[in-house]
C-alpha cells in the first residue's frame, strides 16, 4: 500500500515544485522585459497643445507629438464633400468622414503610413491627398486608405479643442 | 595524414593536457583530415571568420569613439571621420566589412546548395548557419541605425514596423522594441547595446558550426564520402590553410579596394543627412544584402502576408535538408537540378534589383514572379526532382573524376618517375 501512494506524493511534490520554480521565474524575467516599455519619462510627454489660428484653408501644419507627426489640416469645402461623397462600400477600412473629423474643416491625424511607418506626403497620390512613397499606399482627403499595402486608415488621435485657436493632442 | 590521437611530448604538457585538453584540441584541429578534392569555394568558412574577426575588432574601436544618442550620434560619426586617428580607417572597414561579410556568405551559402553540403549527415551544420545568417542580418540592421542618419531612422521605423503586422499583440511588441511610440533615443540605445553583442552570440555559433562539421567531416565536390584516413584525406594544416590563405588574400584585395577607392559605393547618400523624424525620404532602400527579402516583403499586397512571406523565404531554409529528397548530394551529378541552382541564383539576383527599384508597374510585375519562383523552388522542385530526377552515376572514390580523365595516370607515372625510389602512393 505505503509503496503505492509514496510515488504520487513525491510526483505532486515535484509537480509543484515545478510549478512554483516556473511562477518564480517568470516573475523574475518580467522586469527584465518590461524594461524595454516606454519610460515614465517618454510617458509624460504623452500631450501637447498647438496653436491652430495661423492655419488657412487647404494647408497642413505638422506638429510632434510622442514622436510622432501629426498632421492638423483645415480642409477645404471640396475636400470635405469629396470625404462625405465616398460610399463605405467602397473602403478597404470602412469609417465615415464625420467619424473621423468631429468638426469637419478640422482633419487631426497620424502623419504615419499604417503599412510599416513611413510619413506620407501631402497633396499627392490619385486621390489628391496623401501618398506613402515607401511602399505606395494612396489615402483619400479623410485620410482613408484606398489603394495600396496598408491595412488600415490613417490613425486618429486622441484630441479635442480646448478653445477655438488651440488643439490638445494626447 | 590519419588523425592521431594526441601524445604530450614534455612533462609539462603532459601535466597541462591532462587538466585542460587545449593541446589536444590544437592538434586536433591540426591534423583534421580534409578531402584532399576541395576546390576554391570550400574557402569561405575562412574568409567568413576573417570577416568577423575584423568586424569585431574594427567594431570595438569606433564603440571608443561613438556616442549613443540621438543628439550626438550623427556628429559622433563625423568626429570619428575627421578628428579621431585613423577613425576613417576605422569606420570606412567597418562599415564595407560588413558588405564583404554578406557577400561572402552569399558565396558560402550558394556553395552549400550546389554541393549539397545541407544533406544527411550535415543538418544540423546547415541549420545553425541558417540561424548564424539570421543573427548577421539583426546586427547588420541594428548597425545601420546607429549614425543615426535619415537611412538609418526610416529603415528602423520600416523593419521594426514588420512587427505590428502581428495580429492582436503587434502594437505591444512596436511600442516595447522602440520604448516609446516612435523609433527615439530608447529605440538607439538599446540597438547599440545590442549590436555589440550580438557578434559574440555569433562567434559562439560559428564554434557550433565548425564543432558540428567535424563530426562528419566536410562534403566535398563530388558529394561523396570520404573515407577517412586514407589518402583521400589531407590534414587541415598545412594543406587547406594555405589554401585558405591564398583565396584570403584575393578578398582582402576586393575588400581594400572597396575602403580606398569606393567607401561609400555600397551605402546611400542619404545617411549622410541627419535623421529627421518628420520628412521620409522619398526612396528608401535597405542595403544592398537585404534587398532580395525587401523585394518579396513589397511584392505580397498585404501587410501581415508580405512579412510572413518575408520571414518563411528564410525560415524555408532550415527545411531544405528534408525539402531536397534527392540521395545524391552534389549538382555535378544531377543534370537537372544544377540547371534549376543556376535559375535560382538568377532569381535572387532578380529579386535583389527588384528590391532596389520602386514597388509599381513592371517591377511590381517581376517581384511578384520571382517571389512565386523562390518558394516553387523549395517547396515543389526540390522534392519533385529528388523523386523524378535521373541522376548521373557516382564516381566509385573522390579521385576518380581527376584520374578517370584519358592519358592521365600515365603522366602522372612518368612525372612520378623521376622520384627513383620515393613513395608516389597510389600512382606507383
Amino acid at each position: 500500500m505505503s509503496k503505492e501512494i509514496k510515488p504520487k506524493r513525491r510526483d505532486f511534490l515535484f509537480t509543484a515544485t515545478y510549478t512554483i520554480g516556473a511562477v518564480g521565474i517568470g516573475a523574475a524575467i518580467w522586469p527584465l522585459i518590461d524594461q524595454m516599455n516606454p519610460d515614465s519619462s517618454v510617458k509624460a510627454l504623452s500631450t501637447t497643445e498647438v496653436d491652430v489660428s495661423g492655419v488657412e484653408a487647404g494647408k497642413t501644419i505638422t506638429v510632434l507629438w510622442r514622436g510622432k507627426p501629426i498632421f492638423i489640416r483645415r480642409r477645404t469645402q471640396k475636400e470635405i464633400d469629396e470625404a462625405a461623397a465616398v460610399d463605405l462600400k467602397d473602403l478597404k477600412d470602412p469609417e465615415k468622414d464625420s467619424d473621423r473629423a468631429k468638426n469637419p474643416e478640422w482633419l487631426v491625424m497620424v502623419g504615419v503610413c499604417t503599412h510599416l511607418g513611413c510619413v506620407p506626403l501631402g497633396n499627392k497620390g490619385e486621390y489628391n491627398a496623401w501618398f506613402c512613397p515607401c511602399h505606395g499606399s494612396h489615402y483619400d482627403t479623410s485620410g482613408r486608405i484606398r489603394k495600396g499595402p496598408a491595412p488600415t486608415n490613417l490613425e486618429i488621435p486622441k484630441y479635442e479643442f480646448v478653445n477655438n485657436n488651440t488643439i490638445k493632442i494626447g | 595524414m590519419s588523425e592521431n590521437k594526441y601524445i604530450p611530448k614534455t612533462k609539462l604538457a603532459k601535466w597541462f593536457d591532462s587538466r585542460l585538453p587545449l593541446l589536444s584540441l590544437s592538434h586536433h584541429l591540426k591534423e583534421y583530415p580534409t578531402p584532399k578534392n576541395l576546390n576554391y569555394w570550400w574557402t569561405f568558412g575562412g574568409i567568413l571568420t576573417f570577416c568577423l574577426i575584423i568586424q569585431i575588432v574594427t567594431g570595438v574601436i569606433l564603440g571608443m569613439h561613438y556616442v549613443a544618442h540621438t543628439d550626438h550620434a550623427f556628429e559622433s560619426i563625423e568626429h570619428i571621420m575627421r578628428d579621431v586617428n585613423y577613425g576613417w580607417l576605422m569606420r570606412y572597414v567597418h562599415a564595407n566589412g560588413a558588405s564583404m561579410f554578406f557577400l561572402a556568405v552569399y558565396i558560402h551559402i550558394f556553395r552549400g546548395l550546389f554541393y549539397g553540403s545541407y544533406k544527411a549527415p550535415r543538418e544540423l551544420i546547415w541549420i545553425i548557419g541558417v540561424i548564424i545568417y539570421l543573427l548577421m542580418m539583426a546586427t547588420a540592421f541594428m548597425g545601420y541605425v546607429l549614425p543615426w542618419g535619415q537611412m538609418s531612422f526610416w529603415g528602423a521605423t520600416v523593419i521594426t514596423n514588420l512587427f505590428s503586422a502581428i495580429p492582436l499583440i503587434g502594437e505591444n511588441i512596436t511600442t516595447w522594441l522602440w520604448g516609446g511610440y516612435a523609433v527615439d533615443n530608447p529605440t538607439l540605445t538599446r540597438f547599440y547595446a545590442l549590436h555589440y553583442l550580438l557578434p559574440f552570440l555569433i562567434f559562439g555559433l560559428i564554434i557550433l558550426h565548425i564543432w558540428a562539421l567535424h563530426v562528419p567531416g566536410n562534403n566535398n565536390p563530388t558529394g561523396i564520402d570520404v573515407k577517412k584516413n586514407s589518402n583521400e584525406t589531407m590534414p587541415f594544416h598545412p594543406y587547406m590553410v594555405m589554401k585558405d590563405i591564398t583565396a584570403l588574400l584575393v578578398f582582402i584585395i576586393i575588400f581594400f579596394w572597396f575602403v580606398f577607392f569606393a567607401p561609400n559605393a555600397l551605402g546611400h547618400p542619404d545617411n549622410y543627412i541627419e535623421a529627421n523624424p518628420l520628412v521620409t525620404p522619398t526612396h528608401i532602400v535597405p542595403e544592398w544584402y537585404l534587398l532580395p527579402f525587401y523585394a518579396i516583403l513589397r511584392a505580397i499586397p498585404s501587410k501581415l502576408g508580405g512579412v510572413i512571406f518575408m520571414f518563411a523565404a528564410i525560415f524555408v531554409l532550415v527545411l531544405l535538408p528534408w525539402l531536397d529528397t534527392s540521395k545524391v548530394r552534389s549538382s555535378t551529378f544531377r543534370p537537372l537540378y544544377r540547371k534549376f541552382f543556376w535559375v535560382l541564383v538568377v532569381t535572387v539576383i532578380l529579386l535583389g534589383y527588384l528590391g532596389a527599384k520602386p514597388p509599381e508597374g513592371i517591377y511590381l510585375v517581376l517581384s511578384r514572379i520571382a517571389t512565386a519562383y523562390y518558394f516553387i523552388h523549395f517547396l515543389i522542385l526540390l522534392p519533385v526532382l529528388g523523386r523524378y530526377e535521373k541522376t548521373d552515376p557516382l564516381p566509385m572514390s573522390i579521385s576518380d573524376p581527376v584520374l578517370d580523365k584519358p592519358g592521365l595516370i600515365d603522366k602522372f607515372k612518368k612525372a612520378a618517375g623521376q622520384y627513383e625510389g620515393d613513395n608516389v602512393g597510389s600512382f606507383k
